[in-house]
């Protein structure tokens, strides 16, 4: 088979061995998509970890090592606290939301019904359209004097127009908003994760367990369930990342306000770090993230590593 | 009998309920920006009119002074221009990246596009600091070059594991057919692969082009000129004066913006998933 093909004249080239040789080639072949993750990802990263423990302002551009001071200086303001509490209360909120949505959506798709190829392709563009364009939408919809929430709200008589919401400019309203806002704009891709999990989940064994005597409730929790679990792992991860570190949705709709109420990290980062010009305690405030980063890979390599066994 | 049926009738109401209420839920904000963008200012300004109709009748006035009073036209070009090239960029790259890491290294291969994946979740509000220094350096701050040379960083760890999936399922005996045949292993990736590959390919550049689309936070940071803006960025921050906010014009162009995504979406949207998935559904 070698002697044959080896006797077949070749058009011969200087370059021909490294166009052969696997491993070369293979190098070859990486290399460029390595180096560009490694120069713009990887080099950033160190930097981002040394500006952290360094005094450089973009006034003031000296290199000066001032160990963990910045970090110390960050705990000790109180709004700073207040920024994580938002961050986890914004993610978990928003992410616990979502699932539910997302869940029961899945459910209603699940079942053919006139219209449902449409009904899919709808539900789908929350999640489609760029975020910060879903964002102003909302935003107009929130908007303090034209809302049609409340006009809607009004309109049913639940409220009077003398004391209608101010979505945005409330406190603990603007922290709802961010979160119904962010909930909505995952939840099709929950339904998507959820969809592609229960329809890979192979007829015959839910068949074999209704037999057995399995109900609605014990077929869904101890068969689908775990089945669906890797899916949905992978499907949160995305989620939780996506969102602890978000910064669009806070800065179009709230601008961190009122009064820091929805500042989150990746806000606080850029309001320190960008717009402040105070690079230093601003990469300080975005390391925050990664603590949370590191589990989710941690959890992310583990589910990898399952399913290759 | 008559229960059973009543039963039926509450069960099949209660359904189409739960759909309508999804349908709304995700359809409404959309629903709204169409109307407003074709709302005259007094018909939006009005509180006791009812939203959710034409009280006046529909007028293109905010389409046209989007087009004429503002950048949007050039905004919709450098957004064009930023897509194209950063879709370049990520084939060059991410295709025989793919390629090799599916086929040539074998179980470090694995490993290496487990680990360029997981470069896509390092978050651009971790890096934005130091990248926003790095393109000062290179002389590109306020420009949308500097979108172009970042965006990439997510584009490529995405891309190259999507073509990852593509190609292992491509059978190698394909390519071998071609060695057999007197060509380089290059020539069996140029000649066989790629062309086999070509709805894999299809797929990476419409979502390198969403991708783009969709980001706003490197846009927002490196890029404050407003002639220099990408679409989603432009639409959402440079159509207020003031405290004033123009609501036609912005929905107007959020509406125009989000409609080639919405369509490419659904028609690409299994293999979006099956592609960030890993393949975790067998």
């Amino acid at each position: 088979m070698v002697a044959i093909a080896d006797s077949v004249p070749k058009p011969i080239s200087r370059f021909r061995f490294i166009l052969d040789r696997r491993d070369i080639l293979g190098a070859i072949f990486v290399a460029p998509a390595i180096l560009y993750v490694l120069l713009l990802v990887g080099v950033p990263f160190l930097m981002a970890l040394y500006y952290s423990v360094s005094s450089y302002t973009i006034y003031n551009p000296e290199w000066t090592f001032v160990g963990l001071s910045n970090f110390v200086d960050i705990l000790e303001n109180p709004s700073f606290r207040d920024t994580l509490w938002n961050t986890f209360v914004f993610t978990f909120g928003s992410q616990i939301l979502g699932l539910v949505l997302g869940k029961f959506g899945a459910l209603l798709l699940l079942r053919p019904f006139p219209g449902r190829k449409i009904v899919r392709a709808l539900i789908i563009l929350p999640w489609a359209v760029p975020v910060a364009l879903a964002t102003v939408a909302w935003q107009w919809m929130f908007d303090s004097l034209y809302s049609v929430i409340n006009w809607t709200m009004i309109a049913a008589g639940f409220i009077d127009r003398a004391d209608a919401p101010n979505w945005l400019g409330n406190p603990h309203l603007a922290m709802l908003s961010i979160i119904v806002v962010n909930a909505w704009r995952f939840f099709p891709f929950a339904i998507v994760i959820f969809l592609a999990g229960i329809t890979a989940v192979p007829q015959d064994v839910i068949d074999a367990a209704t037999v057995d005597g399995a109900g609605f409730w014990r077929r869904n929790y101890q068969i689908i369930l775990p089945m669906i679990l890797p899916i949905m792992t992978i499907g949160l991860v995305f989620g939780i990342v996506f969102t602890f570190t978000d910064l669009s949705i806070v800065f179009l709709m709230t601008n961190g306000g009122p009064v820091g109420a929805t500042s989150v990290l990746g806000f606080a980062g850029f309001q320190t770090g960008i717009v402040s010009g105070d690079v230093s305690h601003g990469a300080a405030i975005s390391l925050f993230m990664l603590p949370v980063l590191l589990v989710i890979v941690v959890v992310m390599l583990r589910f990898i590593r399952r399913r290759e066994i | 009998m008559a229960r059973t049926t009543a039963k039926t009738v509450v069960q099949e109401t209660s359904f189409y309920t739960a759909v309508l209420f999804f349908f709304l839920l995700a359809a409404f904000p959309f629903y709204w920006m169409l109307i407003t963008s074709f709302k005259t200012n007094g018909d939006l300004y009005n509180v006791s009119n009812v939203p959710f109709w034409f009280n006046d009748p529909p007028t293109l006035e905010h389409f046209r002074y989007l087009f004429e009073k503002t950048l949007f036209t050039t905004w919709l070009l450098n957004s064009l221009i930023i897509g194209v090239v950063v879709t370049v960029i990520t084939l060059v790259t991410a295709l025989p990246a793919a390629y090799s890491l599916a086929r040539m290294t074998g179980r470090n291969g694995e490993a290496l596009g487990i680990g360029i994946f997981l470069t896509y979740l390092v978050p651009p509000t971790l890096l934005f600091l130091p990248l926003s220094r790095v393109i000062a350096m290179l002389g590109l701050q306020n420009s949308m070059w500097a979108l172009v040379l970042v965006y990439p960083t997510f584009t490529i760890p995405f891309c190259t594991w999507l073509l990852m999936g593509f190609f292992k399922s491509m059978p190698r005996e394909i390519e071998e057919a071609a060695i057999v045949d007197g060509c380089s292993l290059f020539g069996a990736f140029i000649k066989m692969a790629i062309p086999l590959s070509v709805p894999g390919i299809l797929t990476t550049v419409i979502f390198t082009f969403t991708l783009t689309l969709q980001e706003f936070v490197y846009a927002l940071t490196f890029v404050s000129a407003s002639d220099q803006k990408p679409i989603t960025l432009g639409v959402a921050t440079d159509l207020i004066r003031g405290d004033v906010f123009y609501w036609g014009e912005i929905m107007a162009g959020a509406l125009i913006a989000s409609i080639p995504v919405a369509i490419a979406y659904n028609l690409f949207l299994d293999r979006f998933i099956s592609g960030i998935t890993g393949g975790a559904v067998k």
